[in-house]
């Protein structure tokens, strides 16, 4: 799909009647198209390259990428640095704000900063707690909840005004998501829970890895009852799926990672496996298959952590795109194809 | 400690119901907190308060009660401190993401919800905390609110 107002890199698309964001996300999901949102692991390193170059991988294949806000409470570069440099070369990025490591003071900053920067998706988390990462001797934060997040940013959005009451000269134009985890108790109160954040403000929402089609179609079942997959301010979901390596890291996955609910059953199907890799992959496609014919799902975020590659495959595959090529910076002009992909040719 | 805050949660029905029996006292007897005046008041309601709720809910003073929009289960025992909702790291248990020995705030919340008569107060996006007021009485607060004009529901919004 090309839209005939294709930006220039770094700029924003015209908003279009209807639209919060100058985004090509929103603009997709709107036109009823099957999105894909993948997601970058950013470097532990202060090199743009390598930014890039994990942003090539997903060339023609993703909508929009989330770039993750110390994700397991790890260190890594920050959300804003991974937009700021995907946004100057031209793409959709989706950041990440989590209230584990910040006050309302700063995050409210970094909303401005990321619209800014073209960032306009704008994805509002708890996050983990600290004893899940890398630094476990951190002061928690927690100022906010995501909803609160939420309700702020929309506020900061629509009202123009701070948590304070404070004016904002120029809003930022975002579009805001969330996210949810279908999979876990209280499993009848999930439905009411995704309520509570659209009521807050969330337009979109990823969720967590979906491995049980079952909870997943009957969550959509009663989110559709609740009124919320319709209208104009509707909320699109996009559930997310990943490849697994083995049934072993399937298992360690279960235990380790907070919130990831895993049947017997995939287990089974991995462990019976000749190549547990490519199972693991089809795997994922099947349940790409299986979730874009589940009512009411607007797409799929895909998190290959370590099997960014694979990605590629898994959607060329599936066929879900169906012919569509998402923008990338290169696609319709060669000149303006991003520096570290492997089709740029070596600057001499 | 423990014990008596997940008791409580199963009888949440019952607790509501003196509550909303207590509540009204209280804000009648307004015009003899505001001879004494609210500053004086202050330090002994918030004794009794802490001693009261701290038995029976483990209450953690945030000064902005919401226990009737949470089931009886105070949310400041979140790790989190989430106030509308459990995070996505529940434990298939039901049991908390960073505490694995403690059930989830949020799971206990939303049955002792479910116990109780207004139980749509669940639904509603309840306003970042006020750090500010973090240790003071919300006893003496909601008689403020309900002394003046404003309700008593001012510290939450009702976007639904
Ligand atoms: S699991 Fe429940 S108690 Fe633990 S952090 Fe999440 S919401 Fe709070």
């Amino acid at each position: 799909m090309k839209f005939d107002d294709e930006p220039v890199p770094g700029y924003s698309l015209p908003i279009l009647p209807g639209h919060v964001s100058p985004g090509r996300l929103e603009r997709v999901l709107r036109a009823g198209k099957f999105a894909i949102t993948s997601e970058i692991d950013p470097p532990d390193s202060a090199d743009p390259a390598e930014v890039l170059k994990r942003a090539a991988i997903f060339d023609g294949y993703v909508d929009a990428i989330n770039a993750t806000d110390g994700s397991g409470a790890n260190c890594h570069m920050s959300s804003a640095g991974v937009c700021s440099l995907l946004t100057r070369v031209g793409y959709a990025t989706i950041m990440q704000i989590s209230c584990r490591d910040r006050n309302r003071i700063a995050i409210q900053g970094e909303i401005l900063g990321g619209a800014a920067m073209g960032a306009c998706n704008l994805l509002c988390l708890t996050g983990d707690g600290v004893q899940a990462g890398d630094h476990p001797q951190a002061k928690p934060v927690f100022d906010l909840d995501s909803m609160s997040l939420l309700q702020i940013a929309r506020n900061m959005r629509d009202a123009h005004r701070f948590e304070s009451g404070r004016r904002i000269e120029t809003p930022p134009r975002i579009f805001l998501g969330a996210a949810e985890n279908p999979f876990v108790p209280p499993l009848d109160w999930r439905p009411h829970r995704l309520a509570k954040k659209v009521a807050a403000g969330a337009q979109f929402i990823q969720t967590q890895y979906c491995f049980d089609i079952e909870r997943l179609r009957d969550f959509m079942l009663k989110v559709n009852d609740l009124g919320l997959l319709e209208g104009p301010d509707r909320v699109f979901i996009l559930p997310g799926i990943g490849p697994l390596a083995s049934a072993r890291s399937a298992r360690w996955i279960r235990e380790n990672v907070p919130g990831v609910h895993i049947p017997d059953a995939v287990i089974n199907r991995l462990e019976g496996a000749e190549n547990q890799k490519e199972e693991g992959k089809r795997l994922c496609m099947d349940l790409l298959h299986a979730i874009r014919e589940i009512p009411g799902v607007s797409g799929a975020h895909i998190m290959a952590y370590r099997q960014e590659h694979s990605v590629a495959e898994i959607i060329e595959t599936t066929g879900v795109l169906e012919g569509r090529v998402p923008w990338y910076p290169g696609r319709d002009d060669p000149k303006a194809l991003n520096p570290e992909s492997p089709g740029a040719l070596p600057l001499t | 400690m423990y014990r008596m805050r997940r008791w409580v949660v199963r009888h949440s029905r019952a607790f509501e119901m003196i509550y909303r029996r207590f509540e009204p006292v209280l804000v009648k007897l307004a015009p003899v907190w505001r001879r004494l005046g609210h500053d004086r008041v202050e330090a002994p309601m918030r004794i009794v308060e802490k001693a009261a709720k701290g038995a029976l809910f483990d209450c953690q003073m945030c000064g902005q009660c919401i226990l009737s929009a949470t089931g009886m289960s105070c949310p400041m025992n979140c790790p989190k401190t989430l106030r509308n909702g459990p995070c996505g790291g529940v434990r298939a248990n039901g049991h908390c993401e960073v505490k694995p020995d403690m059930m989830c705030v949020w799971v206990d919340a939303w049955e002792g919800s479910r116990r109780m008569k207004q139980d749509d107060h669940i639904h509603a996006v309840q306003l970042p905390v006020d750090h500010r007021l973090k240790g003071s009485s919300s006893w003496l607060r909601v008689v403020r609110q309900q002394d003046g004009t404003s309700s008593s529901t001012a510290n939450r919004e009702t976007t639904r």
